[in-house]
């Protein structure tokens, strides 16, 4: 990207004819509104303003409805930060970023190196591991909330290979949960993981580890020195990627358990709906989607500053050498 | 300078068809095996929908992994012939739309701008739109039904279609703005000289000329619409304006004694979603993979 700013000066800019005149300012000034102002009014209008509406709700006790008189300053940020619900669902957020980065990151490369190597039926298999990922959320839910069914297809499944004894309530054990949620997460975005390390995998050049093999080098030499370390960039964006999905999960979950049992599986945005919606604490719900947005911005400005900006300086000397 | 190059976003190049240049490792056996078991579990729960749409709520219960016998058809054309999966396909088809149209459109006008004009304020606005990528729908989901409700659009197309196209907007302008900034300055020059307005150049040249890029925010947009559970789940309650994936979890929790009907309406919901991906496949992977990796 940095080249394409580089080499693509404006078109204003080499035709002198255009500019200077204040009659030509004037209109280029027209145009420029004409053409942002339906972008800049969809955006601030449901996007912009709603966030700055959940800043300004926050500060007060609020059911939606009476007019907004119960200025309460920082109470529903210290009640939300006190409260052990909301602090499990976050760290729920938090175990799902965890179990993303250790399991299903590692797994979605592997995969994704598998299907790399030349195989019948690779660009079936491709499809197949994506097709999970287009489909909806709900689709998702309630196709796993029947196959988890007490009894259901999964049960009977182990019972039949012999592992009846690991028969568990996946979906209403307060312990396990989460865990269940997990696979059912896997399942569904994995697929999008595979696909992008498979268009990194496209830019290691053969030739690295044609002459490793030359050298002597072992495949999981290979796999090891050459091909992670060029993969690099690309994991670091996945990482970026289902943390900040993990921080707004929402569908999956409240389909399939509501956050429950007992809010063992409760996150961020179950909690927003549950308090700010169903029970009609708009201000009190309002404060909680300001401290989600807080977590999610500054973990995406730290991540940007110390992760991500290696990526472009790395791209900028390459380019340079 | 070089050559401009006119796609930012790499179609998802098919190794397969690429000449010799790229040699790769054999799959091994062990390879193979982890592949059919890898693509047994991605499939295994679709194909349980499918078929147990054909199958009895009691043959379900009594052999959750049986085959259908006899296999019964009653289930799905029950849903067919229920009135209000259509209406949740058209609903949903005409959200998903309305969402493609005003992303596109408003979409292209700023990038346009934000690409092709040398203006004070161009990075900072450029920088307010991307942003936006990082706001979580989940974050605004309160003020968003209040604001809806004093505009008398709940329960309408727009109270969803209104947002999503707003906050599918930030990652339709950062895939949009490289693309139209590679297009060659010396087309622009031409069309001036040729007596093109500033708006007939947008609208005759670089339009046509970005379509590759358009068809892929289109698309992109489109299916976040057509799975979005979110937002309608608490702009709509009149079930006659519900989408079909608030429909088909509606459905699940209605009928959820009868799991025959449920699969079969699952299946049903599952069609155009996999039709599409289908269709479009090149462009969704594409698309998904070029927009992050830009």
């Amino acid at each position: 990207m940095a080249a394409t700013s580089a080499t693509a000066p404006t078109a204003s800019r080499l035709r002198p004819g255009r500019r200077g005149g204040p009659r030509s300012s004037g209109r280029k000034r027209w145009e420029i509104g004409l053409f942002l102002a339906p972008a800049v009014l969809l955006y601030v209008g449901f996007v912009i303003v709603p966030m700055v509406m959940a800043l300004f709700y926050s500060g007060f006790k609020w059911n939606g409805l009476e007019p907004l008189t119960r200025f309460v300053g920082l109470d529903n940020y210290k009640r939300a930060l006190s409260d052990p619900v909301f602090l499990g669902a976050i760290w729920h957020n938090a175990i799902f970023i965890l179990l993303s980065v250790v399991i299903q990151l590692p797994l979605a490369v592997s995969l994704a190196l598998l299907v790399n190597r030349k195989m019948r039926g690779r660009a079936t298999l491709r499809m197949i591991l994506f097709a999970p990922y287009v489909l909806s959320e709900v689709i998702t839910a309630v196709a796993w909330l029947l196959i988890l069914q007490p009894d259901g297809p999964v049960d009977v499944l182990l019972q039949k290979i012999g592992l009846g004894h690991y028969v568990q309530l996946w979906l209403a054990d307060g312990n396990l949960v989460l865990y269940t949620l997990f696979v059912v997460i896997t399942w569904k975005y994995i697929g999008f993981g595979i696909i992008l390390f498979l268009a990194g995998l496209q830019g290691v050049p053969k030739e690295l580890s044609e002459a490793a093999s030359i050298d002597g080098a072992g495949p999981w030499q290979i796999t090891r020195h050459i091909t992670l370390p060029l993969l690099g960039p690309t994991i670091r964006v996945q990482i970026f990627l289902s943390i900040i999905g993990c921080l707004q999960l929402f569908d999956l979950i409240w389909i399939m358990t509501l956050g429950g049992p007992a809010n063992a599986s409760s996150t961020m945005v179950t909690y927003i709906i549950q308090r700010g919606f169903q029970r009609s604490q708009f201000g009190y719900g309002s404060a909680v989607a300001v401290i989600l947005f807080t977590i999610s911005f500054a973990f995406a400005l730290v991540y940007q500053r110390f992760v991500l900006r290696r990526d472009t300086e790395g791209a900028m000397t390459r380019m340079v050498g | 300078m070089t050559a401009p190059v006119l796609t930012e976003i790499p179609p998802d190049q098919p190794t397969d068809s690429t000449p010799v240049a790229r040699r790769r490792s054999m799959a091994t056996p062990v390879g193979y095996l982890v592949a059919v078991i890898v693509a047994l579990f991605a499939l295994a729960p679709l194909i349980y929908v499918l078929i147990g749409g054909f199958r009895t709520t009691g043959e379900l219960a009594n052999q959750p992994l049986g085959l259908p016998h006899p296999w019964v058809w009653s289930n799905y054309t029950d849903v067919l012939a229920n009135g209000s999966f259509w209406r949740q396909v058209v609903n949903s088809i005409l959200i998903a739309v309305s969402v493609t149209v005003l992303v596109v459109l408003c979409g292209a006008m700023a990038a346009f701008v934000l690409s092709r004009y040398a203006f004070r304020g161009r990075e900072v606005m450029y920088n307010f739109f991307t942003i936006g990528l990082l706001f979580p729908a989940g974050a605004a989901i309160l003020p968003l039904y209040l604001l809806m409700r004093n505009l008398n659009l709940l329960d309408t197309p727009w109270a969803v279609a209104l947002p999503e196209a707003a906050f599918a907007l930030p990652l339709t302008i950062v895939i949009l703005r490289p693309f139209m900034r590679n297009i060659p300055a010396e087309l622009e020059d031409a069309a001036v000289i040729d007596g093109c307005s500033r708006f007939g150049f947008f609208w005759r040249i670089l339009l046509p000329l970005s379509g590759p890029a358009l068809t892929t925010v289109g698309i992109l947009a489109f299916v976040t619409s057509w799975n979005a559970y979110l937002l309608p789940f608490l702009l709509l309650s009149e079930p006659n304006q519900f989408t079909l994936p608030l429909g088909t979890a509606t459905f699940n929790s209605q009928y959820s004694q009868d799991t025959a009907k449920i699969l079969a309406f699952t299946a049903l919901s599952m069609v155009p979603a996999l039709t599409f991906f289908m269709i479009a496949q090149r462009r969704i992977i594409g698309g998904l993979t070029g927009a992050v990796k830009g």
